[in-house]
């Protein structure tokens, strides 16, 4: 692939150059055409290029989605994800609209109206009933888009208690992320980045009896259909707790706390059941294959095979080793979760350690 | 008001006459030279050096992402320590990031832009002798080269040139423990930032009091071309909210340097608690982007006066809809300010405060979906001439609807939270605000080299494949990188493959590098044509763009004052093109399908009310 696409651009660089070479002698021979202001031939030549601009356009966003669409994010696996999935597809759809009718019109006019000597432009400075028509019609369709919007909005980000969500810290720090469990009184216990020292890296309040049962990992695992209230913290930087699975964003603040809440909706061995995820691993895991017979040759360790996992990315500058800050997310059934959580030491257990 | 302007206008005249006897010496026409066609051309030449540099550091960065695996000698040559082996280090690549973005929107789209044609177009094409204070220009400019050397100076410091990404939100870009750049680097940055602020407010104010005062009899301000209203707004733009980014700045410095908290609060670092207690990040985005938003209008309102002055003169037609322009001009200008918050969806501030920027975001669509129609309409039943400068035009509103668009995604605080911060945002801006503004650019200089450069004009078949190649290059580059974006791939990322989930991305990445080299490799053609056009392009007619504005009307040969005689008197709007007179047998002089401004009424014509 790579080797194609150099070969193609050394081909594509050639043309241009032998393009301009062509343009240079075109432009010495021609005695007539000495000005450096648009002919009529010129006006021919790049009215019909701008016609084939448009196509071009067409041509490679068909491309990108034909190419490249397996590339995207499979359906929300939370709750909420589908309500901001659908509304992505109507803006969507909106957009490629308009797109397509106004390139088409732009790049058709510039054609269609390309200069000639004998031609003679309309006069036409305004008209109030066409500039009203096209201010209004967007008016009407973003006050739609707004108002649509905001509700899908409200609906995430305004969390109701009433709905008993179970509450767990998002701890972010250089480079990597922890995860703080409530416990059973469902409450975190006190923290403050003065507090670290030793094993209580999360700078929890060791004489705050909320905190007794937390639990702090470094892998999040989440029960099907359970809402879930994530307090995040900073202890240095600002950092971003990006979950593109789930739809779901914030940003992590030194010297406050910012929430986002979710009820995870698919587990992740059904996700990994899921048509898109498998053409998707397929595909990583074809070019793992590929990665490992030329590390093979070298004689190194091949690599391993890819298995879906939910993740958690930080997605906020952060410093040297951005790119490699994420966390493993596991959604699973209750019985699993519980079970899981039963291996887990409290955060009293670990402090007596 | 305008007869007192006039009164003005014409003492000026005298008092200039006079000046040009001076005779001039080497340092005060070409280095401290306080004419402004001279200044402008300082500036476009200074911003188009560090577009180079800005350039050259995206290629240096797509190398790594496209082919993360693959030595490049190439990083050892730029890069020195940071590129050993031809492996480039991740924190120089954080700093090729943050110093290619801070270049492109300050540096060159911001003064080498703004800074070139408003110096260049204000008095020109207002009639005026000079800008209201030729020495203040002066100033902006040198200022602007001195921040200009701050910045390249930046990037030879020990520990590396500033590297928190072009919005440096603290406390990354405050504590030197975080990020090697973070330590001198990032002070030289903020130094270079201060002077940058200090030389667009000398200049944006000079620009304001030049337009409301300098204006020749008659040219009233629906007179004006719709260059002058972009480039008097934005200045406007620039007053207001310039001084809010010095005041993050020096506040930001106050923390790095002496101990105090607006921004730092509750802190753990490099194995110990800092002192800083009761300051937020947010409130510096809050501040950066009061400044960094209407920092885009402020790219790309001189980008669109600009195209639509070109449109309306190649399509030898009046533009559609002066005073819908202008008052979308002035409605950009009034959104821009209050809606900073939709870059802070996620950060933090109340969901309530989302919805009210969701709002003030989405209505920003209505102007500018007004001005992309009328541009279109512009072009309806022309007479195309299709120079240069046109075709970088129509290559404007191609991308100005494409990157726009996307727009209405990212403007939605719900769907903001899945992409934000993603490639989506970054294909998104680059296109709407990076590629368009730089389409602006090059249409100003195709249009105006021959006023720059004394009636010589930049070769137009180089011109075309430079436009073609670029136009193809810019959307193989962009396009695609949506895809990436919608894939979840968050932005300022070393390498896309230390985790195996984007590993399908690499292809994408490879396509996008491709193109950007093909189309950096298509600027050396305009490059090549500036250069050699400056000193052996073929001068052209005074007027070879058939135009009616003023600045066609002036000397060819640059002299002090522009005009030799006296400045002309205005007599009609700037867009009367294909004009005809009343009995529609021919144009209103007839064989001549333009009437210049400074033409009288004649007696075959309609006077209309535009």
């Amino acid at each position: 692939m790579t080797a194609f696409l150099v070969v193609l651009v050394i081909i594509l660089f050639g043309v241009a150059v032998w393009q301009l070479d062509k343009i240079f002698q075109m432009s010495k021979s021609e005695g007539s055409n000495d000005s450096e202001i648009a002919s009529d031939k010129d006006n021919n030549i790049n009215g019909y290029l701008m016609l084939g601009f448009v196509f071009f356009t067409y041509f490679l966003l068909i491309y990108c989605f034909w190419k490249w669409g397996d590339v995207l994010l499979p359906e929300a696996a939370s709750e909420h994800g589908q309500g901001l999935d659908d509304l992505m597809y109507i803006s969507m759809a909106l957009i490629f609209f308009v797109g397509f009718v106004t390139l088409w019109l732009l790049s058709y006019f510039a054609f269609k109206y390309r200069g000639k000597k004998e031609n003679r432009a309309l006069f036409f400075a305004d008209n109030d009933t066409l500039e009203f028509v096209w201010t209004i019609i967007p008016v009407i369709v973003l006050a739609g888009l707004i108002i649509y919007g905001l509700f899908t909005w409200t609906d995430i980000m305004n969390v109701d208690t009433e709905d008993d969500p179970m509450v767990v810290e998002l701890y972010a720090y250089q480079f990597d992320w922890r995860a703080r469990y409530s416990g059973a009184d469902n409450t975190l216990g006190e923290a403050n980045v003065r507090l670290i020292e030793g094993v209580n890296q999360l700078g929890v309040d060791a004489s705050d009896p909320n905190a007794q049962d937390d639990v702090v990992v470094n892998e999040l695992h989440l029960p099907l259909g359970r809402k879930v209230l994530f307090k995040m913290r900073s202890q240095d930087v600002l950092h971003s707790a990006y979950m593109p699975h789930f739809r779901a964003q914030m940003n992590c603040v030194p010297g406050m706390i910012t929430q986002f809440a979710f009820t995870p909706s698919i587990t992740t061995e059904d996700m990994r059941l899921n048509e898109d995820v498998v053409d998707k691993v397929n595909e990583i895991n074809r070019l793992r294959r590929e990665k490992s017979l030329g590390l093979a040759a070298k004689g190194e360790e091949g690599l391993e095979p890819y298995q879906f996992d939910y993740l958690l990315l930080c997605n906020k500058i952060c410093g040297t080793n951005h790119y490699n800050m994420q966390m493993k997310i596991v959604v699973e059934s209750q019985e699993d979760y519980d079970a899981w959580m039963e291996t887990q030491p409290t955060f009293a257990e670990v402090i007596k350690k | 008001m305008s007869a007192h302007a006039n009164e003005h206008a014409v003492d000026h005249d005298g008092h200039d006459d006079h000046g040009h006897h001076h005779k001039e010496t080497f340092v005060t026409k070409y280095i401290f030279s306080q004419d402004h066609k001279m200044i402008s051309k300082q500036y476009l030449i200074t911003g188009l050096f560090m577009g180079i540099i800005g350039i050259a550091m995206s290629l240096l960065f797509r190398l790594q992402l496209a082919w993360p695996d693959h030595q490049f000698t190439v990083y050892e040559i730029f890069l020195g320590k940071w590129g050993e082996g031809g492996v480039m280090d991740p924190s120089v690549y954080l700093a090729l990031v943050t110093i290619h973005g801070t270049i492109m929107v300050f540096f060159v789209l911001t003064a080498g832009l703004s800074g070139t044609f408003s110096n260049l177009l204000i008095p020109l094409q207002i009639g005026a002798r000079d800008m209201a204070s030729g020495f203040l220009n002066m100033v902006s400019y040198w200022l602007f080269f001195l921040s200009s050397v701050f910045m390249v100076l930046s990037l030879f410091v020990e520990a590396g040139p500033a590297s928190a990404g072009w919005t440096i939100y603290p406390p990354l870009s405050a504590l030197p423990q975080a990020i090697p750049g973070s330590g001198a680097g990032m002070t030289l940055w903020l130094v270079s930032m201060a002077i940058f602020i200090a030389s667009s407010l000398l200049g944006a104010l000079n620009y304001i009091v030049t337009v409301i005062n300098l204006r020749t009899k008659g040219m009233s301000m629906t007179r004006l071309p719709l260059t002058i209203w972009s480039f008097f707004v934005t200045a406007i733009i620039g007053v207001v909210s310039f001084p809010v980014l010095l005041s993050a700045a020096l506040m930001l410095i106050m923390d790095r340097s002496f101990g105090t908290s607006f921004f730092l609060s509750d802190i753990y670092i490099a194995g110990e608690v800092l002192h800083n207690q009761g300051g937020s990040p947010v409130l510096f985005e809050h501040l950066f982007w009061f400044l960094g938003h209407p920092e885009v209008y402020i790219v790309i309102l001189p980008a669109m006066g600009m195209v639509s002055e070109v449109l309306a003169t190649n399509s030898r037609k009046p533009v559609f809809g002066y005073r819908a322009m202008v008052a979308s001009i002035l409605a950009i200008a009034f959104l821009s300010t209050i809606v900073w918050g939709h870059h802070m969806f996620i950060s933090g501030m109340n969901p309530f405060l989302g919805s009210v920027f969701t709002f003030t975001t989405l209505l920003i669509a209505i102007p500018s979906a007004v001005k992309s129609f009328n541009w279109i309409t512009t072009l309806w039943k022309g007479n195309l001439q299709m120079n240069t400068g046109m075709l970088f035009s129509i290559g404007f509103v191609s991308t100005f609807i494409t990157g726009g668009l996307t727009g209405i995604i990212l403007g939605d605080s719900a769907l903001d939270i899945n992409v934000h911060d993603t490639y989506f945002v970054v294909a998104h801006f680059h296109l709407v605000m990076g590629v368009s503004a730089l389409y602006g650019l090059f249409a100003g200089v195709y249009h105006w080299f021959p006023k720059m450069f004394e009636g010589r004009m930049l070769n137009k078949n180089l011109g075309y494949v430079h436009f073609w190649i670029t136009v193809v290059g810019a959307y193989g580059v962009f396009f695609p990188m949506h895809f990436i974006g919608m894939a979840g791939l968050p932005r300022r990322y070393y390498t896309n493959t230390n985790f195996p989930y984007f590993d399908d991305l690499t292809d994408v990445n490879v396509v996008i590098s491709v193109f950007a080299i093909f189309t950096a490799a298509g600027q050396l053609v305009f490059l090549y044509n500036f250069v050699s056009s400056m000193f052996y392009g073929k001068k052209g007619p005074q007027n070879p763009w058939s135009s009616t504005t003023l600045e066609w009307t002036a000397e060819v040969k640059h002299i002090h004052g522009n005009w030799d005689g006296p400045i002309p008197e205005v007599h009609r709007w700037p867009y009367d093109y294909s004009k005809l007179n009343k009995d529609e047998s021919d144009y209103v002089i007839a064989g001549q399908d333009f009437v210049p401004q400074h033409i009288p009424m004649q007696d075959n014509e309609d006077e209309m009310d535009h």
